[in-house]
């Protein structure tokens, strides 16, 4: 397997506060992989810097064989990379089309359609409120609009900020359902950053727990899941 | 009780009535013998407060027959005129000079310079969501490029408009660097102050701008070369067409040179908003993370809304000089920015035909209203209301504020708020690939 994204001693700062400290990870080609924490740990501030902001101060972040650690956001975003951010960030105001065409915008407009289709295929409920505004659909299909907005650039790699965040366990089931699903079917590569620990290393080949922006523990979804300190920090409280 | 309530309120707002109205209406300057003296007007004040509390009461009459919806309901009614009004004020555009009235024809395109103005700012503040408060300094740079250009190099107007427009566009390019990373409130301080700066500097920037007197003597544009001078020698209009050169002709050709202008910023507009351009300025409006984090480059996008709309502008200015063939740095004060941004307010940001019906109503409702009240005034010349008659033309932006606070009310997303896709359905669907293909589906 070849590796698609590696981040070596990356370190990242809100003003004078450090967020992350030197972080190693790889992520390798057709893989899923999950990042879990606690609130505040660092989870979205990594996936924030593999896209440029904040920039990595120190350290190395390395695409497909390119060095894009100073590069911008914007350029990151055209090489293959997409995200689906934390919060969703869908275009409340603008159609169910209109957020996908705005995710097609890096692509090029040559096979508009049939990305179009491959989303619906995915989602079917997004073809149903095609026509609707982001802001009033629900929160399960907010979230299916910004990961199908997020595949129409065509990513090799789709950056995933807490999908599962304020949904209901059967939503999130049918979430995870899709993400693993184009993994198999597309091979597309998937980093996911997650709460819902449990959920989250069933689906996922590797696992990395962050603390406080440091990496403490690394392994295979089924390895982690073992592990009797991350059942009592993160899996406490009942599976969903 | 609720008859019991509904006069206890209907009373507490006679007295902020009056307490409003007491030193408004209530008390008036007379010279009398040692000097200034007041004078009360009890019955003119007891008349008005007499119909806020009737006023008020039948409000509430009327709230309690039919409760809420009404709201929704009338939006609908709007939305399906829509179709209709869109048409209808373009006939009526172009029809306009054929009532032959001066004062029509001047009112028009004074409107029509605001239409072109409001959706020129629909750009920046509807489309991409960038508050500018300082637009009149485009509107100064397009005015004052075309009279420079062509006081000095003797360039005709219709060479000097894309200049004037491309120099205007230019300034709001730069205007845009500095601003980039501001939003909202900041935004509009910022750009506040860059309105102001423009002004400073054409008062204070005497030997390119001759200061606070202005330019004068800019000439006036040609119909395909053909002047419409008075004197209807060789190449003029009256000479060509063989007619008697009157002064209308030129205010009419004056109008239909603003008609024109405006629609061209409306079709413009309105091709953007379908281009992947438009839609990143509004999807800029909607999240900028969003944006960046779908690859649009934010930078850009920003700067090419503030450059189109600065275009237009500048566009505008250009004819504003040579409509009064006179500029002064008193036509470019911080009013104008702020009546352009309720304009778009008004009209709800984004639309097109709110923009117009905005400038129309509050361009032309205001002269309108002027005149209506003149005649009212005349009118009630009865010992009554005494000289309250006289006065009642001064109550106009009185009763514009208060029109402007009853729409608020009931419409707070402005005239037309809902937002059409830049990308309709034609089915709600099933979609045909070749036609989302073209960008249509």
């Amino acid at each position: 397997m070849t590796v698609l994204l590696s981040l070596s001693g990356v370190t990242a700062f809100y003003g004078a506060i450090q967020a992350l400290r030197g972080i190693d990870l790889i992520v390798e080609q057709g893989e899923i992989v999950t990042l879990i924490g606690a609130n505040g740990a660092g989870k979205s501030t990594l996936m924030m810097t593999i896209c440029g902001n904040p920039r990595a101060r120190a350290g190395q972040i390395v695409h497909d064989g390119q060095d894009i650690t100073q590069w911008p956001t914007h350029l990151i975003m055209r090489r293959g990379i997409a995200q689906a951010p934390e919060g969703r960030r869908i275009f409340s105001r603008m159609t169910v089309h209109e957020n996908l065409l705005m995710g097609a915008e890096v692509a090029g407009r040559s096979d508009i359609s049939r990305l179009l289709e491959q989303v619906f295929a995915l989602f079917p409920r997004l073809k149903e409120r095609i026509a609707q505004r982001g802001g009033t659909l629900s929160g399960g299909e907010q979230q299916m609009l910004a990961i199908g907005r997020a595949l129409m650039s065509r990513p090799a790699l789709l950056l995933l900020d807490e999908p599962s965040l304020g949904l209901a366990p059967l939503v999130v089931r049918q979430i995870f359902g899709a993400i693993r699903e184009l993994n198999r079917t597309t091979g597309l590569t998937v980093l996911l950053v997650e709460q819902n620990a449990y959920q989250a290393l069933r689906l996922a080949h590797r696992g990395y727990v962050l603390v406080n922006g440091s990496i403490t523990m690394a392994g295979t979804g089924a390895e982690l899941l073992a592990r009797p300190e991350i059942r009592a920090a993160y899996l406490e409280g009942g599976h969903t | 009780m609720p008859g019991v309530i509904a006069l206890r309120d209907a009373f507490l707002s006679a007295i902020v009535a009056l307490g409003l109205f007491g030193p408004l209406v209530g008390l008036v300057t007379v010279t009398g013998d040692h000097g200034l003296a007041l004078r009360a007007r009890p019955i003119a004040t007891a008349a008005v407060v007499g119909m806020v509390f009737f006023g008020r009461l039948m409000i509430l009459a009327w709230r309690g027959q039919s409760p809420r919806k009404t709201n929704r309901a009338l939006a609908e009614r709007i939305a399906r005129a829509g179709k209709y009004i869109t048409p209808l004020l373009l006939v009526a555009a172009f029809a306009l000079p054929f009532t032959g009235s001066r004062y029509y024809i001047d009112l028009g395109t004074l409107v029509l310079t605001y239409i072109m103005l409001g959706w020129g700012l629909n750009i920046v503040v509807g489309l991409a969501g960038l508050l500018d408060l300082g637009y009149v300094a485009f509107y100064a740079v397009g005015a004052y490029s075309y009279a420079i250009l062509a006081t000095t190099f003797g360039l005709g107007f219709w060479t000097c408009l894309p200049m004037a427009g491309i120099l205007a566009a230019l300034w709001g390019v730069l205007l845009g660097f500095p601003v980039l990373r501001l939003r909202g409130d900041y935004l509009a301080i910022v750009t506040l102050a860059f309105g102001e700066i423009i002004r400073i500097v054409l008062i204070n920037w005497v030997s390119l701008t001759n200061g606070p007197n202005g330019i004068t003597g800019i000439p006036r544009p040609t119909l395909f070369g053909l002047a419409f001078s008075m004197d209807g020698g060789p190449g003029t209009f009256g000479e060509f067409f063989n007619i008697e050169p009157e002064v209308i002709q030129r205010i009419i050709f004056l109008y239909y040179v603003i008609f024109g202008l405006a629609l061209l910023t409306n079709w413009v507009s309105l091709r953007l908003r379908r281009l992947p351009l438009g839609r990143a300025w509004e999807a800029l409006r909607e999240d900028e993370v969003a944006c960046r984090s779908l690859g649009i480059n934010v930078r850009n996008t920003k700067l090419t809304a503030f450059g189109i709309g600065a275009l237009f502008g500048g566009f505008a200015g250009a004819f504003f000089a040579t409509r009064q063939a006179f500029v002064s740095p008193e036509s470019f004060t911080f009013i104008e920015s702020a009546t352009v941004l309720a304009i778009v307010v008004l009209g709800g940001l984004g639309s097109q035909l709110g923009v117009a019906l905005a400038a129309i109503v509050m361009i032309g409702g205001l002269e309108v209203l002027r005149d209506l009240l003149s005649i009212l005034g005349d009118q009630l010349h009865s010992p009554f209301f005494g000289d309250i008659a006289n006065e009642l033309p001064l109550y106009r932006m009185l009763i514009f504020g208060l029109a402007l606070v009853v729409m608020m009310v009931l419409r707070p997303r402005g005239l037309v708020s809902g937002r059409t896709p830049g990308v309709a359905l034609t089915k709600t669907k099933e979609i045909a690939p070749e036609l989302v293909a073209q960008g249509r589906g």
